[in-house]
């Protein structure tokens, strides 16, 4: 393992947490990282800003026709328009949100694509609770502060005014900048309203992996051969097997020859690879029955 | 025939179970339709189509959801095969969110909402609205004696494009053409709209700005009312105090009292979370925040409501004491919604 996937593997595990439904099953939870988070806020910021494109170019094609049709510049169409252009406005900036995070899957679809949803945060080792509607608006009018706010700042070129343009500058920072001081990456509405931010992936269901083993016979394995290893190579070897790589089989193959001591053939990775995958499963599941687990090859 | 693109997938039947040489393979495959089943019906739920999951899926979800659950529990003791795991995990905490999720519908909770459970968040917050009245007459009768002492404070306190013309000195005459009322009523919705989207930004900033202690939240009350105290020093001076408050009242009544309720809300996440008592500033700060949620979500209706009387009523009707009395109609209302109401007794859906 490269220190560099090592590192990714440690900040991820930093991210765990437990959730205890009221089944008395603990399911482990991640937090979105920051970097997610920051990227679904820009995303959907971007589909705003679409929308506000679309709206514009609607309203100024109806706009021009109305214009030519009419004799007055202001009629009840052009003012309704103008009506329906300033409730947009507001709505899309205030209920773009809230509408998505009220919904079944409490993601609005930057977070969707970014594969991570709003959930309520548990209180005090409290099994979780319910994403209620109250916590949303909450959360979502914080938003104005932390996001909208500034952006308005920055464009307007506010942090050139000198004194107070410098100090409403840090002040805006301390909110923007909020999540990076928490270790739940909580930003000032997640802590108002008592939620966070998790990962929501869908996996999908794999073939099982010892269905169709006609080689298995092919290859036996001895108790010393297979009492190597522990569960994290197991894992690993799914992982190869799954992907199908025939290079990274490959390698596999003579890495496990060279560690039990036989001769690495060519050509035959993959059944190899199988019929060792099955043995050892099976042995460590056996063990994992009588409580003895053997986590990694040097443990 | 169908065609092939909308052809839902069949949920594949697994191979012969007793093909698999590993036991807790035979242990995945036994329950392998189940676990589809369940992830097809809270996909159908994810995508907030009810509706597609037939009568007897509905009926079996939460007997599917403990059957995942309990074998994610056994899978975790007796099998190493990854995926299956992971697949597991998720698929459980998809269904957790589903089945565990919000029980109400938008308009269910629009129904409890409005019925009273809006009148007891603002009563809830009793001492933050008192707090936050106080400063604001206080800010109204700071902005009064700055300017009456030294006129130039007027400039200081209303920027130029809100006074527009009425400023110290101008004649009577000028004053009480604004006040007038107008002609005709073109014009008057999208001046109502641009006053709901405006008036409601400076509402729910001074609820967010609750986070930070409260402290900005005081500032921006004093300052909006010191603002308003000095546009009616200007008046009175030119002896058109009266007309001036009555003009103010018809919609003053309902968008002073929302400004009134979001800083009292953003005050009371502010105090909850410097003075948490036996609580962590985290758990103060999340029951503040969602008692303070309910007022703003209610405070936005009622600038809502003022907008509307703002760009229509305003213009249209003349008279001061007719504009008075719609102003304490108004305020009379607001008062008998949120003292006399009571929080509906909850049923269960």
């Amino acid at each position: 393992m490269s220190t560099a996937s090592q590192a990714v593997q440690a900040a991820a595990n930093k991210r765990q947490r437990m959730l205890l439904t009221p089944e008395g099953l603990a399911l482990p939870l991640t937090i979105a990282s920051r970097g997610a988070r920051a990227g679904a806020l820009l995303l959907d910021l971007t589909f705003i800003a679409l929308g506000f494109i679309v709206l514009a170019i609607v309203l100024g094609l109806l706009g021009f026709s109305v214009i030519g049709l009419a004799t007055r510049s202001t009629g009840p169409v052009v003012e309704l328009l103008m009506v329906v252009a300033t409730l947009s406005l507001f709505l899309i900036r205030y209920g773009y949100f809230l509408w998505f995070e009220l919904g079944p899957r409490a993601a609005t679809p930057g977070k969707r694509v970014l594969g991570i949803r709003v959930a309520a945060r548990p209180q005090d080792g409290v099994t979780g609770g319910r994403l209620t509607a109250e916590m949303v608006i909450a959360r979502n009018l914080l938003r104005d502060v932390e996001v909208f706010l500034p952006v308005f700042f920055l464009v307007s070129g506010g942090e050139q005014a000198g004194v107070v343009g410098v100090a409403t500058f840090v002040w805006l920072a301390v909110f923007v900048l909020f999540p990076f001081a928490n270790r739940d990456a909580l930003r000032a509405g997640d802590v108002v309203a008592g939620t966070w931010v998790i990962e929501a992936s869908r996996a999908k269901l794999q073939q099982a992996m010892s269905v169709d083993l006609a080689s298995a016979r092919d290859y036996r394995f001895g108790e010393e051969e297979l009492a190597i290893y522990g569960e994290h190579e197991l894992q690993v070897l799914e992982t190869v097997l799954r992907q199908g790589n025939a290079a990274a089989m490959r390698e596999v193959a003579e890495t496990i020859c060279r560690k039990i001591g036989w001769e690495a053939g060519i050509g035959d990775e993959r059944a190899f690879l199988e019929a060792f995958y099955a043995a050892l499963r099976a042995r460590l599941e056996q063990g994992m029955r009588f409580g003895q687990r053997k986590k990694d090859k040097f443990s | 025939m169908q065609l092939p693109f909308f052809r839902r997938k069949e949920i594949e039947t697994p191979p012969d179970i007793a093909a698999a040489s590993l036991r807790s393979d035979r242990f995945r495959l036994e329950r392998e339709v189940d676990w589809q089943r369940l992830d097809r019906i809270i996909l159908a739920l994810e995508k907030g189509r009810p509706k597609r999951i037939s009568d007897e899926d509905l009926l079996d979800l939460p007997v599917l959801y403990r059957k995942a659950a309990s074998s994610l529990a056994v899978a975790r003791e007796t099998s190493l095969d990854a995926a299956a795991l992971e697949y597991l995990e998720s698929l459980v905490r998809r269904a957790w969110f589903q089945v565990y999720g919000p029980r109400i519908t938008l308009s269910g909770w629009l129904r409890r909402f409005l019925g009273g459970g809006w009148s007891a968040a603002v009563r809830a917050i009793w001492l933050d609205i008192c707090i936050a009245l106080s400063v604001m007459v206080a800010g109204a009768a700071t902005g009064w004696l700055l300017v009456a002492r030294d006129r130039d404070w007027f400039f200081a306190l209303v920027p130029g494009a809100m006074a527009g013309g009425r400023v110290p000195g101008a004649s009577a005459e000028a004053l009480r053409a604004t006040l007038a009322p107008q002609a005709g009523s073109e014009g008057l919705a999208s001046f109502a709209a641009y006053l709901f989207s405006n008036n409601t930004g400076v509402a729910i900033l001074a609820f967010a700005l609750g986070f930070a202690f409260g402290i900005p939240t005081l500032l921006l009350l004093v300052y909006n009312m010191a603002l308003l105290g000095a546009m009616l020093w200007v008046f009175a001076e030119a002896g058109l105090g009266w007309e001036f408050a009555a003009w103010l009242s018809v919609h003053g009544t309902t968008e002073l009292g929302a400004i009134l309720l979001a800083g009292a809300a953003g005050l009371h996440v502010g105090r909850a979370m410097a003075f948490p008592g036996d609580s962590s500033i985290l758990a103060a700060a999340q029951a503040s925040g969602q008692r303070a949620a309910q007022v703003m979500a209610g405070a936005t209706l009622m600038l809502v409501v003022a907008g509307l009387l703002e760009g229509y009523v305003r213009q249209l009707i003349g008279a001061p004491s007719a504009r008075a009395a719609i102003g304490g109609l108004m305020l009379a209302f607001w008062l008998g919604y949120f003292l006399l109401v009571r929080r509906p007794i909850e049923h269960e859906t």
